[in-house]
Parts: C-alpha cells; structure tokens; sequence
C-alpha cells in the first residue's frame, strides 16, 4: 500500500538523515538550506543525537568530523558561499577518511551571488573545491522522494567506504514540495549500512592498516584500549606524520582508488527513452525535470530525443557516457552554470558524438522549450 | 635523545606520567630549549595525579609546534586544521562527553585564524581543557608577527620591529565566557601542573595561557639565549597575589601568574545539552 505524504525537499533531506541513523549534526544558517538545519534541530534532541549550530561553516564542519571520530553518524549542510568556507576541512575529512554527509543546496553564485535563486554552478566544487588531490562520492537527486533515496545512500556510502560523501540539491529542489511514498522508508525497510570496527585485538590496532577493501577499520574515539591518532598530513598505518615516499604515495592511491574501483557499484542514472534515440540530453537534478518534459515534447515533433538524467555525479559514469556517445548522434549538455559537467561528458564522449551545452547562470531555470529549441537546431544541423 | 633504554615499567615506576607517551614517535620535532615539551609535561603529569587513564582522555590540536603534542600523547589523538581545534572538540566532546578532551594551541593557532572557535568555545562555556602556548611567535613556519608579539620585537614580517598592539588573552578568555583562566610560564613547571591540574578537574571551558621561550626562531630573531628566555620569565612574573599588592604605577611590564579566574556558578555546556536530550528523548540514544 502506497503511503503518500506531502513533503519539503529540505525537510525531506533532514528526515531521511534520522532514517539513515544520522545522529550528529552541525551547521551555519544560509539560504536556501537553512531548513534542514531548523528541522534536524527539531529532530535530533528527541532521538538522543546531537544538533549545534556552530559560529560559522568552517567550525560546523570541524564539529562534524568531531562527531563522526566519536563514531556518530554525522551531517552538516550549507550553501554556495558556507560550501566554500567548508572545503579546507571537508578535505580534512577526506584525509582522516571520517565518514560524513556534507549537503549543499547550490543557489547562484559567484560570492553572495542570487541567494534565492537556483543554480548548479558547484558540479566541480563539489570534486575539486579543496585543495589536493581527490575523488569522493558526489550524489545529485532529481525529486523530493529521491532526496530521501539519495540521503540515505550517501550516509551508507560514507560508512561503508569511510569518506565525506557531497550531495548535491539545488534550490528548486530544496524549496519544492512534492508527493513521497513513504512506504519503503518504513521501520526495517531501509537498508542501513554502518562502519565496519576493528577486528583486532588493541595490541595489534593501527587505524591506518587498510583492509582488502582499501578502507581501514578505525575504532570510534572513546573505545578502551583501541587508541589512535589521526592528522591532515600524510601518515602511516599508525596515523602518525610520514614524509616517507612511498607510504604520501601509497596513502594517496588508496584514497582515491577506494572510492574510484567502486564506480560501478556507486553509479546510478535514469535512462528516459533513450533505446532509440538520436539526441541525447545528459542533465541532473533541476534541468533533468525540464530536459524529462523537452523529451516529450520532441518526440511529440518526431524528433528521437532520449535523457540520461546523472544521479552519481562523481566518479562520473565514464562508460556508460561513452557508449551513450556511441548510440546517439549528439548529446546536449544544459545546466544551470557557464558550462561544467559538459566537459566531463566530453572527456567520456572520446569525440563519439559531438557534444552541445545549453548554460544559464542568472538564478532562472532553464524551460523545457528552451531545451526543444537547442533540440531542434541540433537536428537541423545548426549548434 | 632516542628512547630511554630501560624497560617501560621500571620508567613508569620511577617516572608514573611516562604511561601517556607515545616513546616511540620520540624523539619530538621540538627545538632543544623550547617549552613546549614542559607544557606537555605537566599535563600528563597533571592527568597522572587526577588518575586519569589513557582510554579517559581526548587531545585535539590545530597546527603549529605547539599543535604538533597529540601525536606524543598515547590517546584518542586529533591533529586538525590551523585554528579550528575547538570546533573539532565540540564535535566530538558534544557526542562523547565522558572523554577529558584537552586542546593543545598555539597564540596564532588560538588567537589568529582561530579567534572566532576560540571565544565561542569559551562563550558555551563547554568543558575544555585549552592549553595555549603562547610564545609570541609563529613557530613553525619560521618566525611571523602573531597576535602576543611584544611591540618593539622583531619577526620576520615586523623587521623594522613590531608596531600592532596584543591580545590579553586571559582577559579576553574571561570576557568571551570562559569559567577557569590561569597563566603560568615554562620556567615555573610545578605551578603550570596545578594549574593544569586545577583546569581539568573544573567542568567548563578552562584556559591555562602557557608563557614559552620559542628558543629557536624568537630567541635568534630578538638575540636572546634560551637561558636568557627563561630568566626573563622569571624576572618579569609574579604570583598574582603579589602582583595584586603592587602599587599601580609598579606593575608596569610585570606579569601575573597563576589562578586569575574561577566561576563555578554557570552550567557546562554538555551537562546542559545532554539534560534537555534527556527530558526530550526519555534517555534514548
Ligand atoms: C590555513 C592555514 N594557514 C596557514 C598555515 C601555515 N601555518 C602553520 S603553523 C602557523 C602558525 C602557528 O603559530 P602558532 O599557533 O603560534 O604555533 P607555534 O608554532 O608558535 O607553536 C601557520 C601560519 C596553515 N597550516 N594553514
Ligand atoms: S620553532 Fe620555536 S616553538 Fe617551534 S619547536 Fe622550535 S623553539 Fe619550539
Ligand atoms: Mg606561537
């Protein structure tokens, strides 16, 4: 039996974190996230978590790993400019490898840019906004039912593979109420996954010793006996500084690679009529809805118009773009910033199929019939 | 100086503090002559007395020399980002509030890049035990102006001499919100582990400024000997009784130390959110 429930993007996103058995939360006010700061503020306290507004984004993501080595499952969301104020200590995170969910609902920037208003301008940020290499899973929902999907993948992705994980909502989404079956959200049906713990006993523990799966079991700070230390600078298996070569190069790999050779497991995309298609149109979040309607509407025309709407937007789906470029006859890339994910998609495509973009970055939506029109000049053999 | 060739129980026998170092990351980054390592003394010294064991205890840090001590001390060790240790500490004294959590901190670490974590930590009035080692100076990168830079002194960004005026960090600990302040000096080792002491056995924000030669880099910059520093420490504080004494016009230049702060009437921070999460939550967690 369905179970249907009018819900807030934002509120959504907060709820399905408690779901996820999110219990610690640390944020900064701004628009347009400040909502799931208010609602996980309401929740948390009544489910014995914690919730602090700290001073600013750089201490709410401080705290935020705080809370995770305490072995908390942790959150903390901002926006566009709180995004940027948190990235030295989101690569932190990526460093220590204190598993996490960072949100950002993406309004218009540069600087204090459109505060209300809708944008995707952070797609490499949301990668490459800290300095240092790094490869970190970045999930993108395109609906309020999938924000609650995506929220809890992103707190079992962060667990399993010990990482920040960024999801990315826009404005739109964060502000838009939706219908949500709340059916597979109910009690014992959420699949949960939690950090695995230290298998050793304390004598032979080094927090930093990875396991086959490249992640290391570190025990949540408090457990007897299982002592550790963690640091931003390169280590070894004991946590402690290394400038030894091998071990910064070895460090490095495994960062990166434990989250990249799981590519396949983290991708996911919808695939809308695109069997037969000749266009593709590769979006997320916000623009998915409206390349979705631009579809129908070519089709309507008798144009063969397909959508890849990118759920996992980092690791990119490498293969599944370039064999998308090998079926079609080009690709149009819109998306709400002067042109980001479309040289990923042109990096995949390997020159398969020429690929367009469609940018805006004044705080409007781009329309479905904006999308057509591209659409149809792409046909008529114009760019 | 390698690791003592005794074995670790004998040292722990004669030396019972021995117990909190991690001898064999020795020997220390430090400088010979600075006084970090006299800070970090009294405080596993101070943890020793108060029967603190290693699994009970917390040591957050930014980055600096002075931030380099957790990766000495053998417990849940956080080495984080320049100036935002406090913010780490919250996160994790909020959600394990059992653990004694000390910050080790630096004058730039604390009072620079970290200002806003700092006054806020002590604002909250949440129980943290701040040992700031203020040597006037960046330390580790080689000798900038900080925050505690004398005016007149020379760093390597003030060449023609220090001309910005300093913090007073005790009185701006106290005015932020902080419930136990105290100053000692790396001259006076025994007072700093009372202070130390007395600082983590109070529930609530406790800061212990540390007065510490940076031998190397300050020293050489201001040409005075390590021997020189630690005398003038000597020279020029007094225990805060005394200096209460001095008539006004005799304390100038002259530095109290010891307790200069303690209020034990406002609520600690997690004893207050954990109540509220109890009457809330009926004790779930
Ligand atoms: C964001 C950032 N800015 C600058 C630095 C460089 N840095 C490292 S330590 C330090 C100053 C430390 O001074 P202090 O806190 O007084 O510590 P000390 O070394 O004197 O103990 C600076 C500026 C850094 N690591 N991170
Ligand atoms: S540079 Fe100064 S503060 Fe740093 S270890 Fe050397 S003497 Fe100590
Ligand atoms: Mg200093």
């Amino acid at each position: 039996m369905a179970k249907l429930e009018l819900k807030y993007g934002n509120h959504a996103c907060a709820e399905a974190a408690v779901l996820a058995g999110c219990r610690f939360y640390a944020g900064y006010p701004i628009t347009p996230s400040s909502e799931i700061a208010e609602k996980m503020a309401e929740l948390l306290p009544k489910k014995g978590g914690v919730f602090i507004q700290m001073e600013d984004e750089i201490a709410a993501m401080g705290a935020t790993v705080g809370g995770s080595f305490a072995g908390l499952k942790a959150m903390t969301a901002t926006s566009g400019p709180g995004f940027s104020l948190k990235q030295e200590n989101l690569g932190y995170a990526f460093m220590v490898e204190a598993p996490c969910v960072v949100v950002n609902v993406q309004r218009g920037g540069p600087s204090t840019g459109l505060p209300t208003q809708v944008g995707q301008q952070e797609i490499m940020q949301s990668l490459w906004g800290t300095h240092g290499d790094k490869m970190i899973p970045v999930f993108y929902p395109g609906n309020v039912q999938e924000i609650m999907e995506e929220t809890i993948r992103a707190f079992n992705w962060a667990e399993r593979l010990r990482t920040p994980v960024v999801l990315l909502l826009d404005e739109v989404l964060g502000h838009m109420r939706e219908t949500v079956d709340m059916e597979q959200f109910e009690e014992g049906k959420v699949e949960i996954w939690d950090r695995k713990m230290p298998k050793v006993p304390p004598e032979e523990y080094l927090p930093y010793k990875p396991e086959e799966d490249g992640v290391p079991a570190i025990a949540p700070y408090g457990t007897p006996g299982y002592r550790g230390h963690a640091t931003g600078l390169h280590h070894d298996y004991t946590g402690f500084p290394t400038t030894d070569p091998e071990m910064c190069q070895e460090l490095i790999e495994r960062l990166i690679n434990k989250v990249k050779s799981r590519q396949k497991e983290l991708e996911r995309n919808e695939a809308y009529k695109l069997d037969d298609a000749e266009v593709a149109i590769v979006a997320f979040g916000t623009t998915a809805r409206a390349a979705k309607t631009a579809v129908d509407l070519a089709r309507e025309k008798g144009i063969k118009a397909g959508l890849l709407r990118v759920i996992t937007i980092w690791p990119s789906p490498e293969e599944t773009l370039y064999e998308l470029a090998k079926s079609v006859k080009a690709i149009l890339v819109p998306e709400l910033n002067m042109g980001q994910y479309v040289l990923e998609v042109e990096r995949c495509a390997k020159g398969e199929a020429p690929v367009y973009r469609l940018n805006r970055a004044n705080g409007k939506i781009i329309y479905p019939h904006e999308i057509l029109a591209k659409i149809e000049e792409i046909v008529k053999g114009g760019k | 100086m390698g690791a003592p060739n005794l074995p670790m129980e004998k040292i722990v026998e004669k030396k019972p503090y021995f117990k909190y170092l991690r001898l064999n990351k020795m020997p220390t980054i430090w400088c010979p002559g600075c006084g970090i390592g006299q800070a970090f003394r009294a405080t596993c010294m101070a943890l020793d007395e108060l029967g603190i064991s290693n699994d009970q205890v917390a040591m957050v840090s930014g980055i600096g020399c002075s931030s380099r001590t957790p990766g000495y001390f053998d417990g849940f060790t956080l080495h984080t980002t320049h100036g935002r240790a406090p913010a780490f500490a919250t996160g994790l004294k909020l959600a394990r509030p059992e653990l004694t959590t000390i910050l080790f901190t630096g004058d730039g670490d604390a009072l620079a890049i970290g200002g806003n974590h700092f006054i806020h930590a002590a604002r909250r009035n949440i129980d943290l035990t701040v040992i700031l080692i203020n040597n006037w100076i960046y330390g580790m990168t080689g000798g900038q102006v900080s925050p505690t830079t004398p005016e007149g002194a020379y760093a390597t960004t003030t060449p023609y001499g220090n001309y910005e005026p300093q913090f007073d960090i005790a009185k701006l600990a106290i005015a932020a919100g902080a419930t136990y302040v105290a100053r000692g000096t790396a001259y006076h080792a025994m007072e700093l582990k009372k202070l130390i002491k007395d600082g983590i056995k109070h529930k609530g924000f406790s800061l212990i400024e540390v007065l510490s030669p940076c031998t190397i880099v300050y020293g050489r910059k201001n040409r005075m000997s390590f021997e020189e520093m630690y005398f003038w420490f000597k020279e020029n504080t007094l225990p805060v009784k005394a200096w209460e004494k001095l008539p006004e016009e005799k304390r100038a230049g002259k530095i109290p130390r010891g307790l200069l702060y303690h209020d034990d009437s406002r609520p600690e921070y997690t004893e207050v959110y954990w109540s509220k999460v109890k009457a809330l939550s009926g004790g779930e967690k």
